[in-house]
């Protein structure tokens, strides 16, 4: 049954705690009876595309307040476990379980994922003509509050929050009335994304590779959105490709995902390590290094 | 992948919520088409002597060009022969002979203007929109006759019109589309049995939207309506219509004619919600309809703007179009047209500048899902005189599954060096990413294409008046997510 690595985390991490010991404190012990319910627990997951296995037994639990970074070399399938996680209908599950706040989230629809809680934050936003952006997200916002029995916004709660949010991320009002993503530069888009992750407060936000493309000033003001948005009842999967996120973005986690597995987990000091030695350290062939 | 394809499939397979039928008598002619059937419809309706001369003129034109070259077809459309022995052209529904007031009005009838939300109920003034709505083939209503009166507007059913107006229809009947125009004007000009009449007089700005309600009831009747709008100079007119029609599993012919004429400084907008019965998602039943709109900017500094909303019919073929004669007049084509399941369309404007300064826009939206095909056919021509002549053209395609299909055939003719074209076109399709990026913040996917469609009409729906945009943004949404209350 265990085909990768196992991570069994601590229950909670303590507020600023920052070092992490890598699973010595728990070698691979079940304990989840003991625990509070974790916020997402995946197991064993293998995924394909086109008949393709891109995903080959991938287990992580993450608890509310954590967050964990994925980092791995191209192709490894970090982008696979995001669309997974957001439940791309392209991507065939094959088998394993993942449970989200307990529920199945095999089982959700794309918007149910999304109303349960599940937010990604897109390598590459989509452009929608002729839908305003402000409109696009109060659209969001409101489906989620129905989903959740809440009465909806109307323009006038909405606007003063989304214009607060928007002055967080150092973004112009001139983005209120222009169509999603139309033409908006690189920077823009990530920061858009942030914008509506900062107005859903997910509860599980997954950030795929938003650090790509963006000079070292709109990766401040991201990193700055996403600083924000922590909080004891929020969790971050931070997927990316360089460690210079985990400079802005203080992360609990690091877990190497190479070919489909999840090879090394540990502290945020394995970030620096990664950036100094490379992936290739971290190959299949060296799992044997890692503690039992 | 193809299971995103599989719901858009399925939220385009719509129900029709204005299928049903009323019971209600009707007073019909037998069925086919003679000179012996003109003379009935013209003596049903008590017409003077010119209107029957014109209509057996028009007939006659009709049986020539059916001998000699039968129906068009060059259009991008495929259906079967029509039997025109086998249609009834007249059907009325029984009531008295008089309508003074809607109290007159079979209850059955306002009943099923009830049901299709028109206000042709006088005492409820909610809308400030004039109707005249249309039963098959007579006017049954209008309303604001008297307000209108004050303002020398006159609205009134097209029959009223060659009773109580006869100089005006001389003068202007057949000026925009003669019945040597083609196949469906001739023929409508032969049986057309009601429609609606507008004079606007000088320096008047009419103070309502005015609109038609089109209603075609009976079975095996077609539909053969004919519109006049007058703007006389400096007059202004905005004018709305609507149609629907019960479900039935044979296909029934419209073959209406429009005509606008505006003067000196007039202004024409004329707006259409076109719904009718598209047939089932096999392709059995469904109107043909069979359209000449023809508009023409008569007088200096004219404009006339058409803009269309298309999801219903089998079959549409329409060229609403705009003849640019006087000098610095504007024309303007702004169209949304869906075509589901196994609907056709042949759709798009004429643009003839012959005046100097002459400027004509066409904004041209074409949506296809399940088979539909839907095809964007354009004319713009700038005649000799047209100096200084501008148009400018875009039209974009949108494709939901892969079953469907998307054709442009823009038709350019230029005889003066001085003219600027622009022509823009793109086909799209509603991208898996797309739909995904909306589901993925928690928007249902019907809710996520309509979203998507609404935002590609966004140009012509904001050429729509206020209500009409509305329901123009509903119908489109009812049309493709089956989310039928």
């Amino acid at each position: 049954m265990r085909k990768g690595t196992t991570l069994v985390v601590p229950q909670r991490v303590k507020k600023k705690h920052r070092g992490f010991s890598p699973c010595e404190d728990f070698p691979n012990a079940r304990t989840e009876r003991e625990q509070p319910m974790a916020l997402l627990e995946i197991q064993d997951l293998h995924a394909s595309v086109d008949g393709h296995e891109i995903l080959k037994g991938v287990n992580l639990t993450v608890n509310a307040g954590e967050v964990h970074s994925i980092m791995g070399p191209n192709g490894s399938g970090k982008s696979t476990l995001a669309a997974v996680l957001a439940r791309r209908n392209a991507y065939e599950v094959t088998s394993g379980r993942i449970l989200f706040n307990g529920k199945d989230l095999l089982e959700m629809e794309p918007e149910e994922a999304a109303c349960e809680g599940v937010f990604l934050a897109f390598q590459y936003p989509v452009e929608i003509p002729g839908i305003g952006n402000a409109y696009f997200l109060r659209s969001a916002m409101n489906a989620i509050r129905k989903y959740h029995g809440q009465d909806e916004l109307d323009a006038m709660d909405f606007l003063p929050l989304y214009k607060e949010r928007m002055k967080l991320l150092e973004m112009d009002e001139k983005f209120m009335s222009r169509s999603v993503n139309e033409g908006f530069s690189g920077g823009e888009k990530k920061r858009n994304e942030i914008l509506q992750l900062s107005m859903l407060e997910p509860k599980l936000a997954i950030l795929d590779e938003t650090d790509s493309g963006l000079d070292i000033d709109a990766l401040r003001i991201v990193a700055q959105g996403v600083n924000a948005m922590r909080s004891p009842d929020r969790a971050f999967l931070v997927i990316t490709h360089y460690q210079r996120l985990l400079d802005y973005i203080a992360t609990d986690f690091v877990h190497v995902l190479v070919d489909g597995k999840i090879v090394r987990s540990g502290g945020p000091e394995l970030a620096l390590e990664l950036e100094e030695k490379g992936y290739s350290s971290s190959e299949p062939a060296e799992q044997q290094a890692l503690p039992a | 992948m193809s299971s995103t394809v599989d719901t858009i499939r399925d939220l385009a397979a719509q129900d029709y919520k204005w299928g049903f039928v009323t019971e209600i008598d009707e007073d019909r002619v037998p069925k086919g088409l003679s000179e012996d059937i003109v003379r009935l419809i013209s003596a049903r309706k008590g017409e003077p002597a010119f209107m029957l001369e014109w209509r057996l003129n028009a007939l006659r034109h009709w049986f020539q060009m059916e001998r000699e070259q039968g129906e068009p077809r060059w259009a991008n459309l495929k259906f079967n022969p029509i039997d025109y022995q086998n249609i009834v052209y007249y059907s009325a529904p029984k009531q008295k002979p008089s309508l003074d007031s809607l109290n007159q009005v079979d209850p059955e009838l306002l009943k099923t203007y009830a049901k299709l939300g028109i206000p042709i109920d006088e005492q409820k003034r909610l809308s400030n929109v004039a109707v005249d709505a249309v039963f098959d083939s007579v006017s049954v209503a209008t309303t604001f006759k008297d307000k209108l009166a004050e303002m020398g507007v006159i609205f009134c059913s097209f029959s009223e019109a060659v009773k109580n107006h006869p100089d005006l229809i001389k003068k202007y009947l057949g000026t925009v589309v003669p019945h040597t125009d083609n196949f469906y004007a001739a023929l409508n000009a032969a049986v057309f049995t009601d429609g609606s009449f507008v004079y606007v007089p000088k320096g008047v700005r009419c103070p309502m939207e005015l609109s038609t309600y089109f209603r075609i009831n009976a079975a095996e009747t077609g539909q053969f309506e004919r519109t006049l709008i007058i703007a006389d100079e400096g007059a202004s007119v905005s004018y709305l219509e609507g149609c629907t029609a019960p479900i039935r599993d044979t296909n029934q012919l419209h073959a209406a004619v429009v005509e606008l004429i505006a003067l000196d400084n007039a202004q024409i907008k004329y707006s259409t919600v076109q719904n009718w019965y598209p047939g089932d998602k096999e392709g059995r039943g469904g109107i043909y309809n069979f359209v000449t709109k023809r508009g023409k900017c008569a007088g200096r500094n004219s404009k006339i703007s058409w803009t269309q909303v298309e999801t219903g019919s089998a079959i549409t073929w329409k060229y609403p179009s705009c003849i640019l004669q006087g000098d610095n007049s504007v024309g303007e084509f702004y169209s949304v047209a869906l075509t589901n399941n196994r609907q056709q369309a042949d759709t798009g404007t004429k643009m003839i500048h012959i005046g100097k300064n002459t400027r004509s826009t066409i904004v041209a939206k074409g949506i296809s899902a399940g088979y539909g095909q839907n095809t964007y056919r354009g004319q713009v021509k700038i005649m000799k005189g047209a100096t200084g002549a501008r148009n400018y053209t875009q039209c974009d395609s949108l494709l939901i599954g892969d079953k469907c299909g998307a054709h442009t055939f823009p038709y350019i003719e230029v005889r003066n060096a001085t003219a600027r074209m622009e022509h823009e076109a793109s086909t799209s399709k509603i991208g898996e990413d797309q739909l995904f990026y909306l589901r993925q913040r928690g928007i249902k996917t019907e809710d996520a294409v309509s979203m998507i469609v609404n935002g590609f009409c966004k140009t012509v729906f904001k050429e729509l008046p206020m209500e009409f945009a509305v329901e123009a943004q509903k119908l489109l949404g009812v049309s493709l997510e089956g989310s039928v209350g």
